[in-house]
C-alpha cells in the first residue's frame, strides 16, 4: 500500500476511535439525562445526579463536535452527503442537542419546581433522542441510503424521512439507547449512594440485558441482509471520485470481511463480553469496573459495524456504484497527513487532561453539601 | 440545478444562526480573559475581593457560555446539512481548521471550564488559576481556528483545484494559516471580544454604583474593565484599518462596496462619510465627502487609488468569458478523466473557473451563453453595496463612540471619582448593546461583502447549497427561529436576574437573597431592599 492508502486507513481508524469516544463519553451523559427522572426522585437527588456529570458534560460533548469536524476534514464527501441527506434527522439531533447545555446550566438557576421539572424533561428528551438517532444512522448504513451524484458531484437525496425509521434502524437505535442508559446508570452508581445507587444498579442490569439481546438480533439480521461488495474502480490510494467504480450487492456480503479475516470475530465477541461483564459488575455493585466493561461493549459494537462495512462508509441504495468508500471520499494526502500530525500531538494530550479532570473531581457527590447551598453546584 | 429560493433560505438560515452564535461568542472571549486577570490579582495579592469578582463574573460567563455552546453546535454541522456542495468542494481545506479547533481549543476550553466552576475547593490556588487561564486560552484558540477557516473563504490561498477529484485541495498548510487576511482578522475579532466584555463589565458595575450596592467590587471591576477597554478599543481600530488594507488587495469588490465607490477618481480620493448608494443606477444619491481621506485610509498614501465598481464589473466580464471554457473542459473530464485535450483546455483557463460557474446560474448550458447573460452575471459579481456601506459605517461609528467612552471612563476611574459621575454611569449602562451591534455589523460587512461568492473568486454562493426542497428549508428555518427566540428570552431573563441578585461577597457562604422579582435594569430599586452594604 502506498502512503495515501495508509493515511486513508489511519483516518478511518481514527474516526472509529472518535465515534467510540463519542458513544462512551457523550452516551454516558445522555444516559444520565434519559434516566434522571427515574433514578432520582426528589429535586435533591436530581441535583446529585446532575452534579456527578456536571464538571464533565461540556468536555465530553466535544467528542461529538470533534466527530463532526474530523469527518469534515478527513472525509468531506461523507460529511456533505450524509448530513444533507439525513436533513430532518440531523435537525432532530441538533434541536435536541442544543437544548442540553441549557438544561445543565439553567436548571439550577431558579428553585421553582415547575421550572426544574421542565428542564428535567428537556434533559430526558435531549438524552434519549440523540442516542436513538446515532444508532439508527448506523443501521441505515447497512441498508444503504438513497442518494446519487450529478457530474460535478452535487449530491441528491431521494428518500423520505420515514424511510430512515425502518425496523432494522429501530433495532440499532434502541441498542444504542440501551448502551447509553447502561453507562448512565453505572455513572450514577459511581457518584451516588443509597436509594439512587440501588435504582441505578437495577437499571444498569436491565439495560445491559436489553443491549445484549438487540446486538444478537442485529447480528442475525445482517447475516441475511444484502451487503455491498466493491468489484472494480481506480483502487486504493488513488485520487478519484465516486463516479468511477463498480459495486454489486449480495446477501450476506456484510460478513465477507469476517470470512476473509476470522480474527475479526474477536470484535463482536468483545461487544458481548463487555455487556455481560457490565451486567455482572452492576449486579455485584462494582460500578467502576462495570463502567470500563461498558466502554468495552461500545468499542465492540461500533467496531463490529466498522469491520462489517469496510471499505464502505456510506452505501447508496439507489445507485450502489456511487457508494462512498474510504478510497473515494477522503481528503487529499496533504490534508490527511497534516491532520494526522495534529491528532498525534493533541489526542494524547486530551486523554491526559481529561483523565486529570476526572481524577480531581473523583468520589461521591455529597447531597448534604448541595442541600446546604453549595454555590458552585448545579 | 439548485432552486434559487432554497439558496436564499439557506443563506438566511446560515446568517441568522451565525449572527446569533456571535451574540455570545465575543462576551466569552473577552470575559474569560478578564476573569483570568482578576484571579491573577487574587492569587498574587491574596485579596479576597478579587476572588469574589472572579466568581461573580464567572457566574455571568456561564449563563452566556451555555448558549455559545448550544449555538456553536448548530454551526459545526450546518456546513454539511445546508452547504453540502460547498462542503465537498472545499472540505479538503476548510474541514482541517474546524477539526483542529476541536482538537486544540474546544476540548481544552470545555474540559477546564468544568474544573473552573466546580473545582474551587478541590484545586490549589495556583492550579485553579492555571485552569482559568487555560479556559481563556482555549476560547481564543477556538476563535483563531474558525477564523483560519473563514479567512480561506475570503482569500483562498494555499489550495488549488484538482480536475481529477473535482474539488479544491490543500497545497500548503502554512500558507493557509499565515494568510494576511487570517492574521489581521483573528486579532481584530478577538480584540472585538475584549471590547465587548469590557463594555459589559463597566455597564454592570455602573449599575451597582448607581444603586450604591457592592461598591468595592463594582469600583474595582469598573477600573479594570475601563483600562482594558481603552487599550482594546485602540487595538480594534488599528486592526480594523489593517483589515481594510487587506480587503483592498484581495477583495476589491468588497472594498468598493464598503466605500460606496462607483467610479474611480484621480488620487487623492475623497472618503464618502454619508451616501445613499443606488445599485441599479451605479451612483450615490447623496454624498457628504471628506477630501483625500480614502486614499489615506486604504492605501496609507496620498497617491493611492482604489478601483470603482464600474471597472470591477468590466473586469468580471472578461473573467467570465475566460472561465466558460474551463467549466466545459471540466464536464468533459468528468466523463473521461484521461481526456488530454480537455485537460489542456482546462489548464489554459483554470484561473477563472469560478467565474465560469458564476454565469452558469443564468446559462445552465454554457455552449449557448449570450452576452446579456454574461453582463447579468458580471453585475452579480458586485455585493449589495448599500448594506455593506452602512454596516461598515455603523461599526466604525460605534468603535469611535466606545473609544470616547472608555477614555472618559478611564480618566474618572483613575481619579477615583467615577462613582460621583452619575451621567457617566448612566451612559455606561446605555453602552451595553453597542459592542454587540458593532460585532454583528462587522460580520455583515465581512460576509455580505464577500457575495456572490462563498469562496471568493472560486465558488459562487448559488452553487454551494444543498439540494433540499423549499418545504424542508422553510421547516428548518422556522424551527431555528422559534427555538432561538425562546432561548434568548430565557437567557436574558436569567442574566438580568443574576445581575440583580448580585455577587455574594467575602466568604459569607451561600447567602443567596431570596428570589427577587425580575425587574427591568433601568428601574431604580430602593437600596435598602437588597440588604445593601455601603463600602468605601
Ligand atoms: C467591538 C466590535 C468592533 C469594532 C469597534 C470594530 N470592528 Fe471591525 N469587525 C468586527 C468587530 C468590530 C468583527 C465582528 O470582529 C468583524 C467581523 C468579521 C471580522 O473579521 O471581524 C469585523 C470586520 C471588519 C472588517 C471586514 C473584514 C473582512 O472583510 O473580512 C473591516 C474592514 C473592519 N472590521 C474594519 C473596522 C474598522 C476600520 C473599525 C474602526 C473603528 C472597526 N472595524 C471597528
Ligand atoms: C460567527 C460569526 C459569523 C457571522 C455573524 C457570519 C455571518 C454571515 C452572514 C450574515 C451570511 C449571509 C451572507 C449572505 O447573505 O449570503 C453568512 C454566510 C455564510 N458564512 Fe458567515 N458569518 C460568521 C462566521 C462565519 C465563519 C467563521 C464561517 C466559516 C467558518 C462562515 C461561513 C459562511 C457560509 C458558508 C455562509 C453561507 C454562504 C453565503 O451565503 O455566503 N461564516 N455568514
Ligand atoms: C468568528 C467566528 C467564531 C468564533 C470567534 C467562535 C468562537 C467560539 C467560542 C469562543 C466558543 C466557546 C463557547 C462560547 O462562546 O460560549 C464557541 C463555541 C462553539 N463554536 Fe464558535 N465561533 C465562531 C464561529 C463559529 C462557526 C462558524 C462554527 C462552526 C463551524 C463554530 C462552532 C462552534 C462550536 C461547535 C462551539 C461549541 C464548543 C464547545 O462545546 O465548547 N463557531 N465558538
Amino acid at each position: 500500500m502506498d502512503l495515501y492508502a495508509v493515511a486513508q486507513v489511519i483516518w478511518w481508524l481514527l474516526l472509529g476511535v472518535l465515534l467510540m469516544g463519542l458513544a462512551v463519553m457523550v452516551g454516558m451523559d445522555m444516559g444520565v439525562g434519559a434516566i434522571l427522572r427515574y433514578v432520582a426522585r426528589s429535586d435533591l437527588e436530581r441535583r446529585v445526579a446532575l452534579n456527578i456529570i456536571g464538571p464533565h458534560w461540556d468536555g465530553n460533548q466535544v467528542w461529538f463536535i470533534l466527530g463532526g469536524g474530523a469527518i469534515f476534514a478527513a472525509f468531506p464527501l461523507i460529511y456533505a452527503t450524509a448530513f444533507s441527506g439525513f436533513y430532518v434527522v440531523m435537525l432532530l439531533l441538533l434541536w435536541t442537542m442544543i437544548m442540553r447545555p441549557l438544561g445543565f446550566e439553567y436548571r439550577s438557576q431558579i428553585a421553582q419546581p415547575a421550572w426544574r421539572e421542565a428542564w428535567d424533561w428537556v434533559l430526558l428528551v435531549s438524552g434519549a433522542v440523540p442516542m436513538i438517532v446515532f444508532g439508527a444512522a448506523f443501521g441505515n448504513l447497512f441498508r444503504g441510503v438513497p442518494f446519487h451524484f450529478a457530474w460535478n458531484l452535487t449530491s441528491f437525496y431521494t428518500g423520505s424521512f420515514l424511510g430512515l425509521l425502518n425496523p432494522f434502524a429501530i433495532v440499532t437505535g434502541v441498542l444504542s439507547l440501551s448502551l447509553a442508559v447502561m453507562m448512565g446508570a453505572l455513572t450514577v452508581m459511581n457518584g451516588a449512594e443509597g436509594a439512587m445507587f440501588q435504582r441505578a444498579r437495577g437499571l444498569a442490569q436491565a439495560a445491559a440485558g436489553t443491549g445484549l439481546a438487540l446486538f444478537a438480533i442485529g447480528g442475525f439480521w445482517v447475516h441475511a441482509m444484502p451487503g455491498y461488495r466493491l468489484t472494480g474502480g481506480p483502487g486504493e490510494g488513488v485520487p478519484q471520485t465516486p463516479l468511477q467504480q463498480a459495486v454489486t450487492t449480495a446477501p450476506g456480503a456484510w460478513l465477507a470481511n469476517f470470512g476473509a479475516h476470522p480474527i475479526l470475530w474477536l470484535v463482536p465477541l468483545a461487544g458481548f463480553a463487555g455487556m455481560i461483564g457490565a451486567w455482572l459488575a452492576a449486579r455485584a455493585g462494582r460500578s467502576h469496573l462495570g463502567w470500563w466493561l461498558g466502554a468495552l461493549a461500545w468499542i465492540g459494537v461500533i467496531g463490529t459495524a466498522g469491520a462489517a462495512l469496510f471499505p464502505f462508509m456510506l452505501p447508496s441504495s439507489t445507485d450502489p456504484s456511487m457508494s462512498l468508500t474510504v478510497w473515494n471520499s477522503s481528503s487529499s494526502e496533504t490534508t490527511l497527513l497534516w491532520m494526522a500530525g495534529f491528532a498525534a500531538v493533541f489526542m494524547p494530550l486530551i486523554l491526559w487532561y481529561t483523565g486529570w479532570a476526572f481524577w480531581v473531581m473523583r468520589g461521591k457527590v455529597s447531597a448534604e453539601k448541595i442541600a446546604r447551598g453549595d454555590e458552585h453546584a448545579y | 440545478m439548485i432552486n434559487g429560493t432554497v439558496v436564499d433560505l439557506s443563506r438566511i438560515q446560515f446568517a441568522a444562526t451565525a449572527l446569533y452564535h456571535f451574540l455570545f461568542v465575543p462576551l466569552t472571549l473577552g470575559l474569560s480573559f478578564l476573569l483570568a486577570a482578576m484571579e491573577t490579582v487574587y492569587v498574587t495579592t491574596g485579596r479576597s475581593i478579587y476572588k469574589d469578582m472572579a466568581q461573580f463574573w464567572g457566574k455571568l460567563l456561564m449563563i452566556n457560555f451555555a448558549l455559545g455552546v448550544a449555538t456553536g453546535l448548530t454551526m459545526e454541522f450546518q456546513f454539511g446539512t445546508n452547504w453540502s456542495f460547498y462542503s465537498s468542494f472545499v472540505g479538503d481545506i476548510f474541514g482541517a481548521p474546524l477539526a483542529i479547533e476541536g482538537l486544540m481549543a474546544f476540548f481544552m476550553e470545555s474540559t477546564f471550564i468544568g474544573l473552573m466552576v466546580f473545582g474551587w475547593e478541590r484545586l490549589s490556588k495556583g492550579q485553579h488559576l492555571a485552569v482559568t487561564w487555560l479556559v481563556a486560552l482555549g476560547s481564543n484558540l477556538s476563535a483563531l481556528w474558525i477564523l483560519v477557516a473563514n479567512g480561506f473563504m475570503q482569500d483562498p490561498v494555499g489550495a488549488a483545484f484538482d480536475p481529477v477529484t473535482m474539488r479544491m485541495q490543500l497545497t500548503s498548510f502554512p500558507k493557509l494559516i499565515f494568510s494576511p487576511d487570517v492574521q489581521s482578522k483573528f486579532v481584530h475579532t478577538s480584540i472585538a471580544g475584549y471590547v465587548t466584555a469590557a463594555i459589559f463589565v463597566t455597564g454592570v458595575s455602573a449599575f451597582y454604583m448607581l444603586r450604591r450596592r457592592h461598591m468595592a467590587l463594582a469600583k474595582r471591576s469598573f477600573r479594570m474593565a475601563a483600562l482594558f477597554g481603552v487599550l482594546a478599543t485602540m487595538g480594534v481600530i488599528t486592526l480594523g484599518d489593517a483589515l481594510g488594507f487587506v480587503a483592498a488587495s484581495v477583495q476589491p469588490t468588497k472594498l468598493a462596496a464598503m466605500e460606496g465607490l462607483w467610479k474611480a477618481e484621480a488620487a487623492p480620493m475623497p472618503f464618502n462619510l454619508i451616501a445613499f448608494p443606488d445599485q441599479a443606477k451605479h451612483e450615490n444619491r447623496f454624498e457628504v465627502q471628506l477630501p483625500d481621506l480614502l486614499s489615506l485610509l486604504v492605501t496609507h498614501s496620498l497617491t493611492g487609488r482604489v478601483r470603482g465598481i464600474d471597472a470591477l464589473e468590466g473586469q468580471a466580464e472578461r473573467k467570465i468569458e475566460n472561465g466558460i471554457p474551463a467549466v466545459q473542459a471540466l464536464e468533459a473530464l468528468s466523463r473521461d478523466p484521461k481526456d488530454a485535450a480537455a485537460l489542456a483546455q482546462f489548464d489554459a483557463h483554470r484561473s477563472d473557473l469560478g467565474y465560469g460557474f458564476l454565469v452558469q446560474r443564468y446559462a445552465p448550458d454554457l455552449s449557448k451563453v449570450t452576452p446579456a447573460q454574461v453582463s447579468e452575471a458580471a453585475r452579480d459579481s458586485i455585493p449589495p453595496v448599500a448594506a455593506v456601506f452602512w454596516s461598515f459605517r455603523l461599526m466604525v461609528a460605534f468603535g469611535l463612540l466606545m473609544l470616547a467612552f472608555f477614555g472618559l471612563a478611564a480618566l474618572y476611574t483613575l481619579r477615583n471619582s467615577v462613582q460621583e459621575q452619575t451621567w457617566l454611569l448612566k451612559a455606561a449602562l446605555w453602552m451595553i448593546p453597542v459592542p454587540f451591534l458593532a460585532d454583528e455589523a462587522g460580520w455583515l460587512v465581512a460576509e455580505l461583502g464577500r457575495q456572490p461568492w462563498t469562496v471568493f473568486g472560486v465558488l459562487p454562493t448559488w452553487m454551494s447549497a444543498s439540494t433540499h426542497s423549499v418545504t424542508y428549508m422553510a421547516f428548518s428555518l422556522i424551527g431555528f427561529i422559534a427555538l432561538y427566540s425562546i432561548f434568548i428570552v430565557i437567557e436574558m431573563y436569567l442574566m438580568v436576574r443574576a445581575i440583580r441578585v448580585g455577587p455574594s461577597e467575602h466568604g459569607d457562604p451561600g447567602v443567596h437573597p431570596a428570589q427577587p422579582r425580575p425587574v427591568l435594569v433601568g428601574r431604580p430599586v430602593p437600596a435598602a431592599a437588597h440588604g445593601t452594604r455601603l463600602e468605601d
